[in-house]
C-alpha cells in the first residue's frame, strides 16, 4: 500500500453564517473573507503538517490545485511542492496535479514538473486533471465545450517534450511551437502519472492506454465510491489489463484518535466546519454547459439545481457522516477495519489520506497524523502481497540524492 | 410547417446535418435562434409566417441537427451560417438574429457586406461593456431563467421550459441534459465573455441595419443598442416596452411590425 498525506489548506476562518450570507466557497467568494496576515501563519503550519508527514514515514505528501476557492488555497501547486522539495528527503511528491489546459503554453507544466523531479531527486508524481468546472471554465475561463480538446492536446505535448531528445515543431490547434524544447528533462522517464476522474468511461480508458493510475478524488467516502469504483475494474478487466490495485487511488477522510468517542468529542467540530461550510458551493458553478460529456451527464446528472435544492443549508451530522462512510474515524482499530473495508472494497493500492480537515489546529491535526502512521498504516502496508513488488506506478528517485543546506555547501 | 435536415459537407472529414425550420410564404427571411433555442410551436416563427418565406435553422447541438464539434470559434458559426444560406438558396434574405444569433448575423453581414441589405438584431449577444457586464448566464440555473429572460415571468414563463416545471427534479434532469447541449455550442461564443471581436469588424457592415431591445432585458442591458447603433454605419435601434431578453416572444406583434417596415 501507498499512503499520501493530503492537505487541502482550507481557510479556516470563514463566518459561522457563512452558508446564509455567501452563496459559494469557490468562484465568486470575496477576497475580503481572507486575511494574508493569517495566512501567512496558515501556509507554514500547512507545510509543517505535510513534512511531519514524511518524518512519520507517509510514502507521499499531497498538494493540488484549485482557483477562487476559500478550502482549497493552492492556485500554484508547484511552488508548494518546491518548497517540500527542499525541506524533504524520502517521501513522494504528489502534485495531484497541474490542471494542463489552464497552463499557456502547456510546456509549462513539462518544464516545472520537470524541474521538481530534478529538484527532488526523482520523487515526483505528477497530476494531470481536467480540473473541476469551478477551476477551470469559471475562475479560469476555459470554454467548456472545448476544454477536453485542449487537454488532449495539452497532454500530447507534454509527453512528447519529455520524451523527445531534440527540439521540434508542434502544430496544435490551441498550442503552437517552432520549437518545443524542454529543458530540463525529468529523472523519471516519465515521471508516475496519476489522473483524477470522476466516472467517464473516456477518463478509464484513458489511464488504462497509457498504465496512468486512476485516482477517484470524492470527499464523500468509500461507501459511495463503490459503484464508480466496480466500474473502473470491469473497464481494466475488459481490456485485457492486469488487476494490479496500483491502478487506483482513493482519497478518503480520516480520523484517529485514542478511542472511537475522543474521535468525536475532539474532531467533530472540523469535520463539521468542512463537510457544512466549505463544500458551499453554488450549483450554478458545479458544472458549465459542455464541461461534462452528454454521455456522462446523461448517466450522472443530479438535480441540486431546484430552487429548494439551493436554498437548502442543512448539516450532515457526525454520524451521518461517519455511518455513511464520508469519513472513517475512530480508534485505531475502528480505523483498521474500516480502511481494510474500502482498501479491498474499492481495490485501491493507493490511499491520498485526508488527515487535516476543515479549521483543524496543528495540535489535532498531528495527534490524528501520527497514530495513523504508528498505529494504522502498519496493520494495513501488505493488504496485497501478491504485488509487492509492482513497482510501476510509484516513483524511482536517484539512489544518491543531494543533501540540501547550508551545510551541505559548506561541506560540513 | 415542414422541417428538412439538411446535409453540408464542408472540408474533408467536416460535415454537418441542419435542421431547418421553413414556413410562410412571402419574402426570404433567415432567422438565426437564440442561445436557448427555437421553441415548440414556435410563436415568433408562425407569427413571421405571415409576412415572410421564414427560414430557421438549428444551430449543431440544437434539435436534430449534430456537426457542433467541428465549431470552434466565430469564423466557424460565421461561415457555417453562410454555408446554411447558400445551401437554401437564400438571395439576399432579411437577416434577422435573436440574442446569439444577432452576434452571427451580425458576423455575417460584416464578412459578407454584399450579400446583406436588411438586418435586424434582436438584443443580439457580441459586445462587452464594462460599466453594463452582460449576466452570466452560464452559472445561472434554469429557475432563474423566466426572472433573467422576462419582462413577465408569470405570463411567459412557460415558454422558457416547454410547459415544464424548473421545480421538478424530474422534469429538470431531462431539460438540463438537453440544455447542456445547447449551451456546449452557446459556450464557443458567449462564454465566459460573450466578445469575440465583433466590435472591430461592424463597419464592415452595408445593411440597413435596425437593432430592436427589450426594455427590461435583464441579461445584456439596452444599453448595448446606443453601442451597435454606434459601431454600425447605417443602423438605428428601437427600445420596445414590456420586454426582456425574450423580446421577439414577449411583444411579438412590434418586433414583426418593425421587420415589415425595415423590408419596405
Amino acid at each position: 500500500m501507498k499512503f499520501t498525506w493530503f492537505n487541502l489548506m482550507p481557510w479556516p476562518h470563514l463566518p459561522d453564517n457563512f452558508r446564509t450570507e455567501y452563496r459559494s466557497v469557490w468562484v465568486d467568494i470575496p477576497t475580503s473573507l481572507y486575511d494574508p496576515v493569517k495566512g501567512h501563519e496558515l501556509y507554514n503550519v500547512y507545510l509543517d503538517e505535510l513534512e511531519y508527514a514524511e518524518s512519520l514515514g507517509y510514502d507521499g505528501i499531497g498538494v493540488n490545485e484549485h482557483h477562487a476557492n476559500a478550502y482549497g488555497l493552492m492556485p500554484s501547486p508547484n511552488i508548494m511542492a518546491a518548497s517540500l522539495a527542499r525541506r524533504t528527503s524520502k517521501s513522494a511528491l504528489v502534485v495531484l496535479g497541474n490542471s494542463i489546459a489552464l497552463y499557456n503554453p502547456p510546456i509549462r507544466v513539462a518544464e516545472e514538473f520537470a524541474m521538481l523531479d530534478v529538484i527532488s531527486g526523482g520523487r515526483l508524481v505528477a497530476g494531470f486533471p481536467v480540473g473541476t468546472s469551478m477551476d477551470t471554465n469559471y475562475a479560469y475561463g476555459q470554454i467548456p465545450g472545448l476544454t477536453r480538446e485542449k487537454y488532449a492536446e495539452a497532454h500530447e505535448l507534454i509527453r512528447r517534450a519529455w520524451r523527445e531528445d531534440e527540439p521540434f515543431a508542434f502544430n496544435g490547434r490551441y498550442t503552437k511551437l517552432r520549437y518545443a524544447n524542454c529543458w530540463p528533462k525529468p529523472i523519471q522517464a516519465p515521471p508516475p502519472i496519476f489522473i483524477p476522474g470522476g466516472g467517464s468511461l473516456e477518463t478509464y480508458d484513458f489511464c488504462l492506454e497509457n498504465d496512468y493510475v486512476y485516482c477517484y478524488l470524492s470527499y464523500s467516502g468509500y461507501k459511495r465510491a463503490k459503484q464508480l469504483m466496480d466500474g473502473y475494474w470491469q473497464r481494466v478487466q475488459d481490456a485485457g489489463k492486469d488487476m494490479s490495485p496500483y491502478r487506483a487511488g482513493f482519497a478518503q477522510t480520516i480520523i484517529v484518535a485514542d478511542s472511537d468517542k475522543e474521535a468525536e468529542r475532539d474532531y467533530r467540530q472540523h469535520v463539521d466546519y468542512f463537510y457544512n461550510r466549505c463544500l458551499h458551493v453554488y450549483p450554478g458553478f458545479a458544472d458549465a454547459p459542455g464541461y461534462r460529456t452528454i454521455k456522462t451527464l446523461k448517466a450522472n446528472v443530479t438535480s441540486q439545481m431546484t430552487s429548494a435544492a439551493v436554498g437548502d443549508v442543512s448539516s450532515m451530522s457526525w454520524d451521518q457522516l461517519v455511518n455513511d462512510g464520508y469519513v472513517i474515524a475512530g480508534s485505531p482499530d475502528t480505523v483498521v477495519e474500516k480502511m481494510k473495508e474500502l482498501i479491498t472494497g474499492l481495490r485501491v493500492g493507493n490511499i491520498f489520506c485526508l488527515i487535516h480537515v476543515g479549521d483543524m489546529p496543528k495540535d489535532k491535526c498531528m495527534r490524528s497524523t501520527k497514530l495513523f502512521a504508528e498505529e494504522v498504516m502498519p496493520r494495513l502496508r501488505n493488504m496485497w502481497p501478491e504485488y509487492a513488488n509492482d513497482d510501476r506506478f510509484w516513483i524511482h528517485p536517484v539512489n544518491h540524492a543531494a543533501r540540501s543546506g547550508v551545510a551541505a555547501v559548506a561541506g560540513a | 410547417m415542414a422541417d428538412q435536415l439538411l446535409k453540408l459537407s464542408a472540408a474533408p472529414g467536416v460535415s454537418y446535418e441542419i435542421e431547418v425550420h421553413q414556413s410562410g410564404s412571402g419574402p426570404d427571411l433567415l432567422f438565426l435562434h437564440g442561445a436557448g433555442g427555437l421553441f415548440a410551436d414556435d410563436p415568433f416563427l408562425a407569427a413571421l409566417s405571415k409576412h415572410f418565406r421564414v427560414h430557421a435553422p438549428r444551430m449543431p447541438g440544437y434539435g436534430q441537427s449534430s456537426g457542433d464539434t467541428h465549431l470552434r470559434d466565430m469564423i466557424d458559426f460565421t461561415l457555417l451560417g453562410w454555408d446554411i444560406a447558400d445551401a437554401l438558396k437564400l438571395h439576399k434574405p432579411l437577416l434577422v438574429g435573436h440574442s446569439m444569433g444577432g452576434m452571427i448575423a451580425a458576423e455575417m453581414a460584416a464578412i459578407a457586406p454584399d450579400r446583406v441589405e436588411r438586418l435586424a438584431l434582436l438584443c443580439p449577444a457580441g459586445l462587452w461593456m464594462d460599466s453594463h457586464p452582460v449576466t452570466d448566464i452560464f452559472a445561472a440555473l434554469p429557475f432563474e431563467f423566466p426572472t433573467l429572460l422576462l419582462h413577465d415571468p408569470e405570463k411567459h414563463g412557460s415558454l422558457l421550459s416547454s410547459g415544464g416545471d424548473f421545480d421538478d427534479a424530474e422534469f429538470l434532469t431531462g431539460f438540463i441534459v438537453e440544455n447542456s447541449r445547447r449551451m456546449t455550442t452557446a459556450g464557443k461564443l458567449l462564454f465566459p465573455v460573450p466578445d469575440r471581436g465583433l466590435s472591430s469588424r461592424l463597419y464592415r457592415v452595408k445593411a440597413r441595419t435596425q437593432v430592436l431591445w427589450g426594455s427590461s432585458d435583464r441579461l445584456i442591458d439596452p444599453a448595448y443598442a446606443a453601442e451597435f447603433v454606434r459601431l454600425l454605419p447605417n443602423a438605428e435601434s428601437l427600445l420596445i416596452d414590456e420586454a426582456g431578453h425574450m423580446l421577439p416572444y414577449e411583444q411579438t406583434d412590434k418586433v414583426v411590425n418593425a421587420l415589415l417596415g425595415l423590408h419596405n
